[in-house]
């Protein structure tokens, strides 16, 4: 209000909460979980031409422990879902996770014995992706949307209250939409 | 079994029950040793319990440590789990453990329609889904006893040559990323993003194209497609010696490569591996060659082979494979000439021209107006080809291509009915992997992953 | 029709249904018997069309009866080069002592040759077809199995699809067990492939390979019970909610065949 005004330029008012999702949102570092073929068109998003580069989260860590953001990316099967508990426990909070594609999601088109229809009933999800596979601007579209989720955490139990009472939703609008040129 | 961690949220005695019912069957047969301890029965069995194979190996050598890699690894090419025995850096035994990615593919193909079927086969082998299309619509084609027209035949080709050159760019990429040479992957991919787009716009999708049917195409390609081909081939051209430059030369590549991972023609045949793994040991054997298929015959390339079958030379192989490959997309466009792409057999096949319309691919209008509103017998056969399907004559065929990890190979067993009776998928990453432990055993840790980028499995095609 | 009374269609005195002698079925507790003028069954017989059972139909469909189908024994000559190769291989095997009967039938269809092979002979036979000099077999490019349901006494079949490289040639050996007794001498020792192959035939059909090194389950988790590809072991989906509607899995949908 009146004191933004009479600050110089180069200073910067923000809350603690604000900045500390911003840092987190800035370089979420995803867990290597790719398993089938949305596990290429992760890595094709982090490629030249689809950069996850420009988000900080071309660093893909092989260690869980390092891991923000977890994209299981692929059917998982039977034998492979207790894997992927483990690995879910294995990373620090805070975590997110992306169910990428929609056996991920679902079970997909394999509605059958071997495959766990949606990785939901293992780990909870924040965000689901569906396509088979889904293009590597769908995946940014849902990193982007994740990152607009992270924006609104809340810092502390009384913050998370607080934002429960007063029924806040985050808006998740599509970047098509949200960054289309004016 | 207090350190079992892979094992899924199962109590003790309910892992002892479920073990119950398959213990007579089991105590016929040599299946897996059984040892009684105070926990319950522990079963020996390869890559399983962690207990026993611990056990069993500290007991005699107390320099050797077991290490499990993945199966969420960096390194391991996909879901694959190595078990390794190591003494000091030098494997003395290498297992694989595989299943992390099956789907079940070949049941669900029993429940679904001939052409249906498709669309399931298609994400075995997901960096070659052209191939195992191919395969298995040569397969049903050789049991309804049908050919498709040329021009589909042709388009084929055509597609599974792109297909291989984006394979192979996959294999270099994932086996530098692994080796260390991250260049390799994002160049790679960059490459492969071409091939993607190419393939986008002739078939609809980037991947899993549910393209090739039985009898024929599920469209024809679109107008200007020569233009867009052109372009991909005068790209790779430019681009592909550059992976020369960066790879083939370099030292660091090239002592990582070379001598690693030696599996000579005899080891090859007798554990069955074809593909770069064989062509690597010396037979020349590509089934393009010995055993046409798709009207290859026509065309001319040749069929790269060498002798010193280690890791080097596949990689060499692959990167000369590519350049034949955009031989025969060239060859290729020269012999394409219009006709249909679909067989003219209107009870096999596809009853709707697609075509794009506002709200996107679709059924042509034409043929809406017509089954909805003019030949009520056109609509009827439309539903049930459809929804039914086409009946193939009972018997089985085994039809094989060259994908770009082997022998591609898909056995079709039909009753007579419009679903299949069984699908099995002969696929060459499940059967090159069995050549790991062959290759790895005796050598370096870094080794069993030079090896496993050499044999370039993919885990879907492997798992099924 | 001679009956006394109209029969119900669809029921055994109609029209459709008429006792035939192809489809006899061997005898019980006589599985591998040398019977060669038995036809081997592959197949399961169909009854009516749309899954549709006892009531409902007015179709007319319902009456429908598809025989089971039994792939037919070829007659010499077999066409191309299969009788130089049927000569080549009956006599290595009667150079390696090898009962003629090891073969139970010969079937040639769409260009491939199908040997149904007795169990007991697969791997002597195997040996053979590698070794012997006119035969040269190096490659088992495929081994496999298939299940042709219930109501067929040697329902689970393995199949084993061989490559000579020098020959350029392509056969398939077919053996047949029944679930009661699937055992089956393995491979493995002659051709060192069909380690993997033989674990998922076992793990996904049930057939035991005796002599194989390591006969465990290598698709399923190794705690797993029941052979998926089994025909009577039900697909395993759940329904799925879509816009109000449940939609069952697709093993409990309508078929249509």
């Amino acid at each position: 209000m009146g004191l933004e005004e009479k600050l110089p330029n180069g200073v910067l008012l923000a809350s603690v909460e604000k900045l500390v999702n911003w840092t987190r949102k800035s370089s979420l570092w995803p867990a290597t979980f790719g398993l089938a073929c949305c596990a290429i068109e992760m890595m094709t998003t982090g490629a030249p031409r689809y950069d996850l580069a420009r988000f900080g989260m071309e660093v893909f860590r092989a260690s869980p422990r390092q891991a923000d953001l977890m994209i299981v990316a692929g059917r998982v099967s039977q034998k492979m879902a207790p894997v992927l508990r483990q690995i879910y426990d294995q990373m620090p909070e805070p975590r997110w996770v992306l169910a990428m594609g929609v056996c991920a999601s679902s079970g997909g088109m394999f509605n059958n014995y071997a495959v766990v229809q949606g990785v939901d009933h293992i780990v909870p999800v924040d965000m689901y992706l569906p396509g088979c596979p889904p293009r590597p601007e769908m995946l940014m579209d849902a990193i982007l949307k994740i990152h607009a989720k992270i924006m609104d955490e809340p810092l502390g139990t009384k913050r998370a209250a607080a934002l429960a009472a007063s029924g806040h939703r985050t808006e998740l609008i599509p970047s098509s939409i949200k960054y289309a040129k004016k | 079994m207090s350190t079992d961690t892979n094992d899924p949220q199962v109590s003790e005695d309910e892992l002892a029950e479920s073990r119950v019912a398959s213990e007579d069957e089991l105590a016929e047969s040599r299946v897996a040793e059984e040892r009684r301890t105070t926990e319950g029965p522990v079963y020996t069995v390869t890559g399983g319990d962690w207990d026993s194979v611990l056990g069993a190996v500290t007991d005699d050598h107390d320099e050797r440590i077991v290490i499990n890699m993945g199966p969420q690894h960096p390194s391991t090419h996909g879901v694959l789990r190595l078990v390794l025995e190591l003494e000091g850096e030098t494997v003395t035994q290498a297992r694989s453990v595989i299943g992390y990615l099956h789907t079940g593919i070949e049941k669900n193909c029993e429940y679904r329609t001939w052409t249906q079927g498709v669309t399931f086969v298609t994400r075995c082998d997901y960096l070659s889904p052209l191939f195992t299309e191919t395969a298995y619509c040569l397969g049903v084609e050789k049991l309804l006893g049908i050919t498709a027209p040329r021009r589909a035949t042709l388009g084929r080709v055509l597609l599974m040559e792109i297909n291989r050159v984006a394979s192979h760019l996959v294999a270099l990429a994932t086996g530098g990323m692994e080796l260390g040479a991250l260049t390799a992957m994002t160049a790679g991919f960059r490459e492969r993003e071409v091939a993607l787009h190419l393939l986008e716009y002739l078939t609809g999708l980037r991947m899993n194209h549910a393209y090739i049917r039985p009898g024929g195409l599920a469209q024809d390609f679109p107008e200007d497609y020569r233009d867009h081909v052109m372009y991909f081939v005068n790209w790779m051209d430019k681009y592909l010696p550059d992976y020369d430059k960066l790879l083939t030369g370099q030292p660091i590549w090239r002592q990582r490569m070379e001598g690693v991972g030696y599996l000579p023609v005899d080891g090859c045949l007798a554990l069955g591996a074809t593909g770069p793994i064989l062509r690597s040991a010396g037979l020349p054997w590509d089934m393009r060659k010995t055993e046409p298929y798709c009207l290859y015959d026509e065309f001319e390339f040749e069929v790269p082979t060498a002798t010193e079958a280690d890791c080097f030379a596949r990689y060499r192989l692959r990167v000369a494979e590519m350049h034949e490959s955009l031989k025969i997309i060239r060859q290729c466009l020269d012999k394409l000439e219009p006709g249909p792409v679909m067989v003219a057999d209107k009870k096999v096949a596809w009853p709707a021209q697609l075509s794009l319309g506002s709200d996107g691919l679709g059924n042509s209008l034409e043929h809406v107006r017509k089954i909805m509103g003019q030949s009520m017998e056109s609509l009827i056969h439309h539903f049930k080809l459809v929804t039914e399907g086409f009946k193939v004559p009972a018997g089985q065929v085994y039809t094989a291509v060259e994908s770009p990890r082997g022998e591609l190979g898909a056995h079709l067993v039909s009753d007579g009915g419009t679903r299949p009776m069984r699908v099995h998928l002969r696929e060459p990453s499940f059967i090159n992997l069995q050549t790991m432990p062959a290759m790895s055993e005796g050598g370096m840790i870094a080794d069993v992953i030079a090896a496993v980028a050499s044999i370039d499995p993919v885990m879907g095609g492997c798992d099924r | 029709m001679t009956e006394e009374s109209t029969p119900e269609p669809g029921h055994e005195q109609s029209s459709a249904e008429r006792p035939s002698d192809e489809l006899v079925a061997e005898e019980p507790g006589d599985l591998q018997g040398d019977r060669p003028g038995l036809p081997l069954i592959a197949g399961h017989e169909r009854a009516g069309m749309f899954g549709v059972h006892d009531s409902g139909d007015t179709s007319g469909f319902g009456g429908l009866r598809l025989p089971a189908y039994a792939p037919a024994p070829a007659e010499r000559p077999y066409g191309g080069w299969f009788d130089d190769f049927a000569d080549d291989l009956g006599a290595s095997l009667a150079d390696r002592g090898i009962p003629g009967n090891a073969i139970r039938q010969v079937t040639v269809d769409r260009g491939e040759m199908t040997l149904y092979v007795h169990r007991d002979r697969i791997l002597e036979l195997c040996r053979t077809l590698r070794d012997s000099e006119g035969l040269r077999f190096e490659l088992l490019s495929s081994v496999s199995g298939v299940d042709y349901g219930e109501q067929v006494r040697e329902r689970l079949h393995v199949v084993y699809h061989l490559l000579s490289m020098t020959y350029r040639r392509r056969i398939r050996l077919e053996v047949s067990v029944s679930v009661e007794d699937p055992h089956l001498p393995s491979v493995v020792e002659v051709y060192p492939t069909a380690d993997w192959q033989e674990r998922e035939t076992w793990d996904m059909y049930g057939v035991i390979f005796d002599g194989h090194p390591a006969l465990t389950r290598i698709l399923m988790p190794d705690d797993w019970d029941g052979h998926p590809q089994r025909k009577d072991y039900p697909l395993g989906g759940i329904a799925v909610e879509y816009k109000g509607a449940e939609i069952p899995p697709p093993d409990q949908r309508r078929a249509y065949s």
